[in-house]
């Protein structure tokens, strides 16, 4: 009979892509809120002072090591958590054509910003 | 001869706007949008930094236009949505068993907010002090 | 005072005679303490005796029963007419499955499904590849390692959380909300060792990576379930799995 065939199970590379998608969800549910109140509207409208929020400081912060690692998570580790929601909301609203492209795209878009923000501040360093 | 003939119904596109509960959903993962945007700003700015100050500068000055200031408004509201439903779905993925109980799900989701307003006051008080 | 009248759209599909569904109009006599099931009952007895639905056991324990009341999937037994009167009540097969007849739909798939994830206790076997004797005695298990495992055993297989998930009407190669929750069951339960079998299914992409977290199926579910929780758990368990895998390959 044909039912005494095993059945293969091809193990999924998800949770790299979970992971990373978990670990920028989570950046994102404590940091986002405060930051985008921060940088963009507490100081475009002048409700508080530039403080610490000038080109001297952030670039001094920027240019040490573990601050532009911090700089770094900061700007691209939510983009690992938010092409992964743009990837799987694709499938959702019934866009069924072309997955893997959909899946280079979503990902190579999150992938080059993270270069892109890496080797800017690689150049300030 | 069997008269079987099942009929199979298509899921419309538009089934996410059938139903709240999967328009909130559908709601959740559409705050990524606005988050990637503001990662992109900020991905900007980085490269305005790397420009020297007159660049940072201006940069900081695009902010102050009114369609940047609509803009973080709306992704401020998504973000917040994002951080309420991604805390009321904690408990789920924690397996937290203490004395043979499960941890509460209340622990679980208070300590997020708390955490969550320990981390916004520290990060205004680091900018403005 | 005359008999208070509800109104109940009922989607209907006779395969012999029908090439689509369509919507049959049904007035019945509205009683507070009448149950969807009843009120279906009520209509094959009187009105249309060739309307065709499953059920069995009347209070929540079989699973026979479910269907979409107001796009909503229930149990027919377990949701009542005073929540919708005066208001009319629309009812459908469960959806996400193909129709049968009338508000009987075909299950096959998600049999096949809860099948394949072997739903018992695979026990652990001696070096000689034997299982414990009868005869040795029972398992033992103490109340906090049936803690770990009792909230996803209450499953009655009624199908409500298929009907309730999108990423099943999607694409049905997903193994779905209840099968995982009864993996995530089983793994858990200390007297089982079928957790690795077990986990191949779980790591598929079509496994627990299938889901989104929509959430929803753990909201219907009649018996208190949560499978939306039970993939969130066997995700983490996949991913441990897949960072051991990485450093000891099989």
């Amino acid at each position: 009979m044909l039912e005494n065939k095993e059945k293969t199970y091809t193990r999924s590379h998800e949770p790299v892509f979970w992971g990373l998608f978990g670990a920028g969800g989570m950046l994102t549910a404590f940091l986002t809120p405060v930051m985008i109140l921060i940088t963009g509207l507490l100081i475009p409208l002048g409700i508080i002072d530039k403080g610490n929020f000038n080109y001297q400081t952030i670039h001094s912060f920027a240019t040490t090591w573990y601050g532009a690692s911090i700089v770094l998570v900061l700007v691209a580790l939510p983009l690992w958590h938010t092409l992964h929601r743009i990837f799987h909301a694709l499938h959702d609203l019934g866009i069924k054509r072309g997955r893997d492209w959909q899946q280079v795209l979503s990902y190579g878009f999150a992938f080059a910003v993270s270069v892109f923000v890496f080797t800017l501040l690689l150049q300030i360093l | 001869m069997s008269k079987r003939k099942p009929y199979t119904r298509e899921l419309p596109n538009d089934w996410w706007m059938k139903q709240l509960f999967y328009t909130k959903y559908m709601l959740r993962e559409g705050s990524s949008v606005f988050i990637t945007l503001y990662s992109l700003i900020l991905a900007w700015g980085i490269l305005r930094l790397s420009q020297g100050e007159v660049a940072f500068n201006a940069w900081m000055q695009a902010l102050q236009n009114p369609f940047s200031i609509f803009l973080h408004s709306i992704a401020l509201a998504f973000a917040l949505y994002h951080t309420i439903t991604w805390f009321s779905l904690a408990p789920k993925a924690v397996d937290l068993w203490i004395k043979g109980k499960r941890l509460d799900d209340k622990i679980i989701v208070s300590g997020h907010y708390a955490g969550f307003v320990g981390i916004t006051l520290f990060c205004l008080l680091v900018i403005i002090l | 005072m005359s008999q208070k009248i509800i109104e109940i759209d009922i989607l209907r599909y006779r395969p012999e005679l029908d090439d689509e569904p369509f919507t049959q109009v049904f007035e019945i006599p509205y009683n507070a303490d009448m149950s969807i099931l009843e009120a279906l009952q009520y209509i094959k007895d009187h009105l249309d005796s060739t309307i065709s639905f499953r059920w069995s056991c009347r209070m929540a324990i079989c699973g026979s029963c479910g269907l979409m009341v107001n796009g909503v999937p229930k149990l027919g037994c377990k949701a009542f007419l005073r929540d919708y009167h005066p208001k009319k009540i629309t009812l459908e097969p469960l959806a996400n499955f193909p129709i049968e007849r009338d508000l009987v739909v075909v299950m096959d798939d998600f049999i096949k499904k809860l099948e394949e994830i072997k739903p018992y206790i695979i026990p652990v076997k001696n070096e000689e590849g034997k299982t414990k004797c009868l005869s040795d005695g029972a398992y033992q298990q103490t109340p906090e390692q049936m803690e770990k495992y009792k909230q996803f055993s209450m499953c009655i297989n009624c199908g409500l959380c298929y009907a309730a998930c999108p990423q099943y009407g999607l694409d049905t190669k997903f193994t779905g909300p209840a099968a995982l929750a009864l993996i995530a069951r089983y793994n858990r339960d200390s007297r089982d060792a079928g957790s690795a079998e077990r986990m191949k299914i779980v790591s598929q992409e079509e496994g627990v990576w299938g889901c989104t977290f929509v959430g929803y199926c753990s909201v219907v579910c009649p018996k208190g379930v949560d499978p939306a929780a039970a993939i969130q758990l066997l995700k983490v368990e996949s991913s441990k799995d897949y960072l051991i895998g990485m450093f000891k390959p099989e």
